[in-house]
């Protein structure tokens, strides 16, 4: 007994969780103090979230090219998980920016809201670090768990309500499958390190037919793809996307995500580098099928938070490719690709909580007739978003997808390629719609939009900036991405 | 300063468009005069090109520019890699030289959101040219995707009744062609790499075109590329977009569609398809000059039954581009002159002709032939504007369009398409036939419309606009020749690299049969 504890202290590597654990340090604090504030004051937690990120940041980035690991092998602080980490930050600091306006607007000005939101982060920053399958799972139950609450957050609200009990019923549902093949993983290999795994996978080859620990890397999957909302375990996001306040779709819908395929990157490249034909060829399958699922049903949505959602779905399938090549150049392009969704996708529902009304009932295709002519910055800025979601050059969009498909076809898989530049083809015919709709139609009725506070428009124009500089000078965030990848 | 000339000349639209969108949104007039000094500014920088004797010697590149701007450690490097020699140099002569006439059509057809439609238009010259110059295959795309976002606010937004679905049509069109390039632009790409192409080189075209691809890849490769470029071209049957496109676009918009980006399609086989995939290049050649044909005739069929001038003029479009195609696929010197040449034609005249459907919509508010007729009493000199026009688009001797057909037809004929030539000849009396009975019927005969009897004849700005045109439709007709001798250097050099590989690669097969046969008689 005394051994481990004095093991286990050994082992004690603050540096390497010290960005997540400041980040829960300002959480905890901002909870603390809104207890002493009236209730309706949100300002303070604005500012106090954005400086907690930012300290975050900087010792996430002054942590870059110098890989702490502790706890026994649990947690690797790795230029991987910097980056993502930067990737959750970037999505929380904007996600944060646009939220106080809109919480004022539907009525739910709780300061509350802002620690959730960084717990979420430091719940996403402990999967993408996590070198142990209860790390991970620790970080993805963190993270879910202040989702769920953040979804149904507007309680006066039966779609908001709706959004956060479906996706806790549904979430808790595939954490089981998760969790039951991580145990039948441990079943087999008698660890839960993640490199312990795939060395013990490796030296005893005939557990690779075994069927557990085939089910072990099914469940794990399924666990991860509903994370990420790949099909078939989609069916959840649409209806929490449009259910949820709308800076949080958009924060789900990025950052979250990224954590998923951060993990599921991992798992797969440490554990199951031995099975990699058989899961590259199931994701093979998986990765079309999101895409097409995604895009052709988007084109049928006249809710533009839900056409986002399915979207959404969509870009999780082209990431997919990313993950089908399985080399460092489709494995850094997801890293990439996250990033840069990250400002286009934040963007656009940035524009969207501007453009919508009090209770959203307008943000459908119709609502946003002559939406570009009555706000032209927003309608500009919604169009470099919407050309990037295409991913047409010279925007994030486009170097992202470029990247993952120079992969996919460095690694031979042309088809799939193929498959995934026509899917791009499908997705232009529903953003080409919503700016149709902006532009060539005469706005139905005349009525004023909302005001443009400042904080939103900040968010918006660091997310153009974003999304051009990623998409005309990608070099060095590709490089950097390079450098973090296994 | 001659250093930067072609950078200078790409991005200073790029930074009209700055300038206009800082100009105050009601000041219609004035964002109309920047944005003309912009283009006439873009044109008198590009005109030096045009007295370079350096390019009636020499094929090679000139005026490069190469400086390295993304490079992403071993896996790639994107070069702005760009340089003019004597395919590009007429077209891009022919960009700047449409663009102040374009502009100077909008000064009172465009009056609601200027500002938006000369940003938009400064944004295409840029994109334009860019396509024109670029020497990387991936700046290239960068500026061809660049091109579809202003038309298709273009025609989405200033177009006619039909232009939502015009506009997304033209998208939707574009777009797929060119993603599935892409997939190929990056598949030679990591082709190229494994050859051995040194690295710094990035998607260097003159590096792509020394590989020696094997036959049957370059059939898939050719494929990819020739489907974007036949929708831009467009060739039969991909032509469906640009009827609708130029019917609803706004005049001008139709002119920088017709003068410009139907030329980026052959513009694109001519230096990308073509010399990159030379074996493919050959298989190919029956098919493609069977589409040519089909859409030189079926083009002017179709023509010939439109009851809208602007519908006429489009599918006249479809004929025009499918002589170009066919000149190009002749692949020796006179064929692909003339399909250069009548690429320049078809922007003068075309865009021409539409610009004078403008006029005619501006004073009528209708392009229905049926509502016209006599109007060459009312409206003289128009008539003879209109009338010579027509006849350069028929290719009257003594016009542009002459030379280039004529060309492109002897070029065809010993390029071993003869039977292609003989159907393609139909193309020019039928050409005659659409045209001169449209012409007829607008112009000709008494005054039937009362409406039609006091229209004004053609302002002194109008004039301005038609003037240049004029110009060039007899200098090209009478003295083809100063065009012709700058591109020739680097049209012979393209035939001969191009033939000389085809001829490896015909050896190659031979040697293969008669391999095979002697195995097959051995075992015999």
């Amino acid at each position: 007994m005394n051994d481990l504890v004095q093991n286990a202290l050994l082992n004690v590597n603050i540096a390497a969780i010290l960005p997540s654990l400041i980040l829960v340090c300002f959480g905890m604090g901002l909870l603390l103090i809104n207890v002493f504030l009236p209730r309706g004051t949100t300002r303070h937690a604005v500012w106090i979230s954005l400086i907690g990120l930012a300290v975050t940041g900087f010792f996430v980035y002054t942590g870059w090219g110098n890989p702490q690991y502790g706890f026994n092998d649990a947690v690797a602080m790795d230029n991987f998980a910097a980056f993502f980490s930067i990737t959750f930050l970037v999505c929380a600091a904007l996600t944060i920016l646009m939220s106080d306006d809109y919480l004022r607007r539907e009525g739910y000005p709780v300061s509350e809201y802002y620690p959730l939101i960084l717990f979420a982060t430091a719940g996403a920053m402990w999967m993408a670090s996590g070198t142990d399958m209860m790390t991970i799972f620790l970080g993805l139950e963190v993270m879910s768990i202040s989702l769920y609450v953040l979804a149904g957050f507007f309680r006066g609200q039966v779609k908001s309500n709706e959004a956060g009990l479906k996706y806790f019923l549904l979430g808790a549902f595939s954490t089981g499958f998760l969790l039951y093949g991580m145990a039948l993983i441990y079943g087999v290999s008698g660890s839960t390190r993640l490199t312990e795994i795939g060395v013990y996978l490796k030296t005893h080859a005939s557990l690779l037919d075994n069927p557990m620990t085939l089910a072990g890397l099914v469940l794990l999957s399924t666990g991860f793809l509903f994370k990420i909302a790949a099909a078939p375990f989609h069916m959840w996001a649409p209806d929490v996307y449009e259910g949820a306040p709308t800076p949080i779709t958009a924060f789900m819908s990025a950052g979250p995500k990224a954590a998923a395929f951060a993990a599921f990157l991992r798992v797969m490249e440490y554990c199951f580098f031995t099975l990699k034909p058989e899961w590259t060829a199931m994701l093979w399958v998986l990765a079309v099928l999101t895409m097409v699922v995604g895009n052709v049903i988007a084109i049928r949505q006249t809710n533009i938070k839900r056409m986002l959602a399915y979207s959404s779905i969509a870009h999780a399938g082209y990431v997919l490719v990313g993950m089908v090549a399985a080399n460092e150049i489709g494995y850094s392009g997801i890293l990439f690709y996250m990033l840069a969704y990250t400002f286009m996708n934040i963007g656009a529902f940035a524009v969207l909580v501007l453009a919508g009304k009090k209770g959203e009932d307008n943000l459908t295709l119709e609502g946003l007739s002559g939406f570009g002519f009555k706000k032209p910055f927003l309608g500009v800025a919604m169009t470099i978003f919407l050309f990037s979601l295409m991913g047409l050059p010279p925007t994030a969009g486009f170097a992202g997808k470029f990247y993952i498909f120079a992969g996919a076809i460095k690694a031979g898989y042309i088809w799939l390629a193929v498959i995934g530049v026509l899917n791009s083809a499908i997705s232009l015919y529903y953003y080409l719609r919503v700016m149709v709709y902006m532009y060539f139609r005469d706005p139905e009725e005349d009525y004023a939009w909302v005001a443009m506070p400042g904080a939103v428009v900040v968010t918006i124009i660091i997310a153009i900036a974003g999304v051009f500089y990623l998409g005309i000078m990608p070099g060095e965030v590709m490089e950097l991405a390079k450098q973090a990848v296994f | 300063m001659t250093d930067h000339l072609l950078s200078l000349m790409t991005f200073f639209p790029l930074v009209g468009m700055l300038i206009v969108l800082f100009l105050p949104r009601e000041a219609d007039r004035l964002i109309k005069t920047v944005t003309l000094i912009v283009t006439i500014i873009v044109f008198l920088i590009s005109l030096p090109l045009a007295f370079d004797d350096v390019f009636l010697t020499s094929s090679a590149m000139h005026y490069t520019e190469f400086v390295n701007w993304i490079s992403i450690g071993q896996y790639f490097q994107m070069n702005y890699n760009v340089g003019i020699d004597g395919i590009s140099l007429w077209l891009v002569l022919l960009t700047t030289f449409i663009m102040p006439i374009a502009i100077l059509s909008t000064w009172n057809a465009v009056d609601k959101n200027t500002k938006g439609f000369m940003a938009l238009a400064l944004l295409l010259e840029t994109g334009m040219l860019g396509a024109f110059i670029a020497l990387d295959l991936f700046l290239f795309y960068v500026f061809w995707e660049l091109m579809l976002v202003p038309m298709y606010f273009m025609i989405g937004i200033w177009g006619g009744k039909n232009r939502i679905y015009a506009a997304v049509k033209f998208f939707l069109f574009t777009a797929v062609g060119s993603l599935l390039m892409l997939v190929a632009i990056i598949y030679v790409y990591y082709f190229s790499m494994k050859a051995g192409v040194p690295f710094e080189n990035g998607f260097s075209i003159a590096h792509f075109a020394q590989l020696d691809i094997p036959a049957n890849l370059q059939m898939w490769l050719f494929a990819a590329f020739a489907f974007s470029f036949a929708i831009k071209v467009p060739m039969f049957p991909f032509h469906t977009w640009l009827p609708d496109a130029h019917t609803e676009a706004p005049t001008a918009g139709s002119v920088i569609l017709a003068a410009i980006l139907l030329k980026m399609g052959t513009y694109g086989f001519i230096r990308f398809a073509i010399p990159l995939f030379p074996v493919a290049t050959m298989k190919f050649t029956p098919l493609l000059a069977t589409l040519a044909v089909i859409g030189i005739i079926y083009g002017a069929l179709v023509a010939m039954m439109q009851d809208d001038v602007k519908k006429l003029v489009a599918y006249s479009s479809v004929s025009h581009l499918g002589f170009v195609m066919l000149g190009i696929f002749a692949m020796n010197l006179q064929g692909l002159a003339g399909g250069m040449l009548q690429m320049i034609n078809h922007g003068i005249s075309t865009g021409a002709l539409f610009l004078i459907v403008g006029f005619l919509y501006e004073r009528r508010h209708t392009r229905l032939i049926a509502d016209f007729g006599g109007l060459s009493k009312v409206m003289p000199v128009f008539a003879v504007i209109f009338m010579i026009m027509t006849f350069s688009s028929v290719g009257l001797p003594g016009t542009n369009g002459f030379v280039g057909e004529f060309l492109i037809l002897v070029g065809a004929f010993e390029g071993g398409l003869r039977v292609y030539t003989v159907f393609a000849t139909t193309g020019v009396i039928l050409a005659a036939v659409y045209m001169l009975w449209m012409f007829q019927r607008v112009m000709m005969g008494k005054v039937t419309n009362p409406k039609n009897e006091n229209l004004k004849d053609l302002s002194a700005r109008e004039m301005v606009i038609m003037l240049p045109l004029l110009l060039f439709v007899f200098w090209i007709g009478f003295y083809p020749n100063t065009f012709l001798s700058k591109m020739n250097p680097t049209l012979e050099n393209l035939v001969e690299q191009v033939k000389g590989k085809q001829q490896i690669a015909m050896m190659a097969e031979d040697m293969e049969q008669s391999v095979t046969k002697i195995a097959v008689n051995d075992l015999r």
